[in-house]
């Protein structure tokens, strides 16, 4: 069969973007997360709970924007959860991360179920839900040939991601707030030291990280267009968020790279026969790679990105130097 | 002295102990007692959680529960389920264990994977029988295996999408398969829906992208979209759990034909008929003849009239879903007058003759090689069915007419 070149790349570009977004939604929450000390592995768990009180009382409601602001506020009210544990309790963050996810899960498939007992609503109803979802084709931009569709044709969530992910890095570089919540993430004693609340920082960045993975899983729903069945939307993808907050270097800015990067091998699986149908000469190649190994490429990428940045000694790391660790001011 | 006489006190006392356990033993397993349908317990090994509310554990749990309904048991008191049993043999065995502790009757595993457990299981429980969904082993007594001619059911769907590309004048039918060749039950699947479209359409191609995983949602949306927006297919089918495909056809303007359950509500747009299990079918049949068994495990699969149990549109084990307003005009009709060849056991899919379904609806048969796409003959013209070992085993060729993208 005969395919349109420029259409089998234009369509590639579109589903890098269309299925990725929630990585990087889920990498910058994580990312505001770790930068205030705190290692949260609840990403995945986080999402699902912002999923699916988004998507319920989006529908309910008939509003996008409430879905949105549902989700974060799910969201963030599990990292409220996250942070009274760690913070205030001083309880493992890396164990409170994977209760969490084990927590928000459940959560998930016991307020799916008990909605679907009652009558799921169906996203094709809900015309403001539906709509809102759908691509926005932005003047101009969207007519330039091959990248127009790809890149400037998106639903408006998909704006929304890179617009935090933009604010998030201007405000982890350039603000005062984001000056000291490095601090907090780097040297806590030393922040304490200059005045710097560090249970208010702490409290306030883990439930606003949260939040950001809320929309991420809110965004999941939308583009399983609400289907709820045996398996959960998130499908993982709250790990490999978990792992591209490494490959970004603990950068918002690098996030959106790394989501892409990521995005071109994840999607190759899908569009990879057809890359090869449409340029037999040059990509021919892609049709005999067994459908096996597009599955595991991913996880193969993701412990390349752990593997060479473990072994990189980076002066300019961006990992926070008390990550993972918590700050009990009378052991300063 | 003393020693002794304990010594042959303990043994008189161990010997009376034993003879007391002998002299009960009859009483319990001698009473040749029959079960009555009011006594017989159900045990049930699933994949995944009996409250998933879609999928392949649901399906076989509502099949079991509507099963036993049909023969007036009660679910509530007599179905015992171990679930979340990874296809492990050691799990299994417990989950075996725990449902022989509760006294059950029959045992039910319905994830392939349970195949070399049941045996063994079968084997060392001869008093209980142990029927396995989806796999081919069995021995002449306690122990046999289940499974439909979904093709049949597939090659229905065919039809109608068949009829609806030719309405649509769009020959290209796209189809998310969970594997291709690597299983004869997801060869068998596409083989039997390409004929079906063939019959009705034979400019038609199916173009088939392989998942390489039973249930994956993401990418059951994603192979669909680009199926319909890459390759032009008007109509989409399916072998995978969710209805994924179905929303993505209507998202897109397309039409589709789902698997296993009706997903006319999940794409009202675009669903024109789906292949549908009916589990309860099987599930009454082998509840009943374990009630006929009257506690004698060893009659079971002389009772159910063979060790593999092969069920399809005859047995009503698979159909097509009732179709909808999407369908093409006359689509009811060929439909029927194909699904009546099957059930009068005239003709069957993968066989010497092919089906040609005209604009009114009506059939005609004609002598035509049965070919792969690869240009084997596969059974030729005017020769009879494959075998159901082929079907169910061995076959590892998609038809002339199917492309794999």
């Amino acid at each position: 069969m005969e395919l349109n070149k420029l259409d089998v790349i234009s369509t590639f570009i579109y589903n890098i973007v269309l299925y990725n977004i929630p990585l990087l939604y889920g990498t910058v929450g994580e990312i505001v997360v770790e930068k205030s000390g705190s290692l949260n592995l609840g990403v995945e768990g986080i999402m699902a709970v912002g999923a699916i009180f988004g998507y319920v009382i989006g529908c309910y409601t008939n509003s996008l924007l409430v879905g949105i602001l549902t989700a974060f506020a799910m969201g963030a009210l599990m990292g409220l959860l996250f942070a009274a544990l760690t913070v205030s309790l001083q309880a493992n963050q890396n164990i409170t991360g994977l209760t969490l996810t084990t927590f928000g899960l459940g959560v998930y498939f016991f307020v799916g179920n008990a909605i679907k007992s009652v009558g799921w609503p169906t996203m094709s109803n809900y015309s403001n839900i539906k709509n809102g979802f759908a691509d926005l084709h932005i003047p101009l931009l969207s007519d330039i040939p091959i990248i127009g569709k790809g890149l400037f044709s998106h639903n408006i969530l998909v704006y929304l991601g890179i617009a935090i992910a933009v604010c998030m890095w201007c405000y982890l570089k350039h603000t005062t707030p984001g000056l000291r919540l490095r601090a907090v993430g780097e040297n806590p004693g030393s922040a304490d030291s200059v005045g710097i609340n560090i249970k208010r920082y702490k409290y306030l960045h883990i439930m606003l990280g949260c939040g950001i993975m809320g929309i991420g899983g809110y965004y999941m729903g939308l583009n399983m267009s609400g289907s709820f069945n045996s398996a959960c939307w998130i499908n993982g993808y709250g790990w490999i968020a978990v792992a591209l907050v490494i490959f970004a270097n603990w950068s918002p800015a690098l996030a959106i790279l790394g989501t892409f990067v990521f995005g071109f091998f994840n999607t190759l699986r899908v569009s990879g026969s057809s890359l090869a149908i449409a340029f037999p000469e040059a990509l021919g190649w892609l049709a005999k790679v067994p459908t096996q190994l597009y599955q595991a490429l991913p996880f193969i990428i993701t412990a390349l990105v752990l593997f060479f940045s473990s072994i990189s000694k980076r002066k300019n790391s961006g990992l926070p130097a008390a990550l993972g660790l918590n700050y009990f001011r009378e052991e300063r | 002295m003393k020693k002794f006489l304990a010594l042959v006190m303990a043994l008189a006392m161990t010997l009376s102990l034993a003879a007391c356990g002998g002299s009960d033993a009859p009483a319990s397993s001698g009473s040749g007692e029959s079960v009555v349908a009011a006594d017989l317990k159900v045990g049930a090994i699933y994949i995944n959680s009996k409250n998933d509310t879609a999928g392949y554990t649901f399906a076989h749990h509502s099949g079991i529960v509507g099963g036993m309904e049909d023969l007036g048991l009660d679910p509530a008191t007599q179905l015992f389920i171990v679930d979340e049993v990874p296809e492990d043999e050691q799990q299994v065995l417990a989950a075996v264990d725990t449902l022989v502790a509760q006294d059950v009757d029959i045992i039910f595993g319905i994830s392939f994977g349970y195949i070399d457990a049941m045996e063994k299981a079968a084997a060392a429980y001869p008093e209980v029988i142990f029927s396995h969904g989806t796999g081919y082993k069995s021995n002449e007594t306690n122990f046999n295996n289940y499974f439909g001619r979904a093709y049949q059911a597939r090659y229905l769907a065919g039809i109608a999408a068949g009829l609806k590309s030719l309405e649509i004048g769009n020959n290209n039918v796209g189809y998310v398969a969970a594997y291709t060749t690597a299983y004869a039950e997801t060869a068998s699947g596409i083989n039997g829906f390409a004929l079906g479209v063939q019959a009705a359409n034979p400019n038609a191609k199916v173009y088939v992208k392989n998942l390489g995983a039973w249930a994956d949602e993401v990418n059951e949306k994603a192979y669909a979209e680009e199926l319909i927006n890459t390759f032009g297919c008007g109509v989409i089918s399916q072998h995978c759990d969710s209805a994924q495909p179905q929303i993505a056809a209507q998202n897109a303007g397309v039409f589709g034909c789902g698997y296993n359950s009706d997903m006319t509500a999940d794409a009202p747009q675009a669903h024109l008929t789906a292949a549908i299990w009916n589990w309860n079918v099987y599930y009454a049949t082998a509840m009943q003849a374990a009630i006929d068994c009257e506690g004698d495990a060893s009659q079971f699969v002389t009772k159910m009239g063979g060790p593999a149990y092969y069920g399809g549109l005859k047995e009503g084990f698979v159909d097509a879903s009732p179709l909808t307003a999407n369908c093409a005009a006359n689509t009811d009709k060929a439909i029927e007058a194909a699904k009546k060849l099957m059930v009068d056991g005239e003709w069957d899919v993968f066989s010497g003759v092919k089906l040609t379904v005209a604009a009114d609806g009506t059939i005609t048969q004609a002598d035509a090689d049965l070919v792969d796409n690869a240009g084997n003959v596969i059974v030729a013209a005017g020769g009879p069915s494959v075998e159901d070992g082929v079907i169910t085993g061995t076959m590892n060729y998609l038809v002339a007419g199917v492309e794999e993208v």
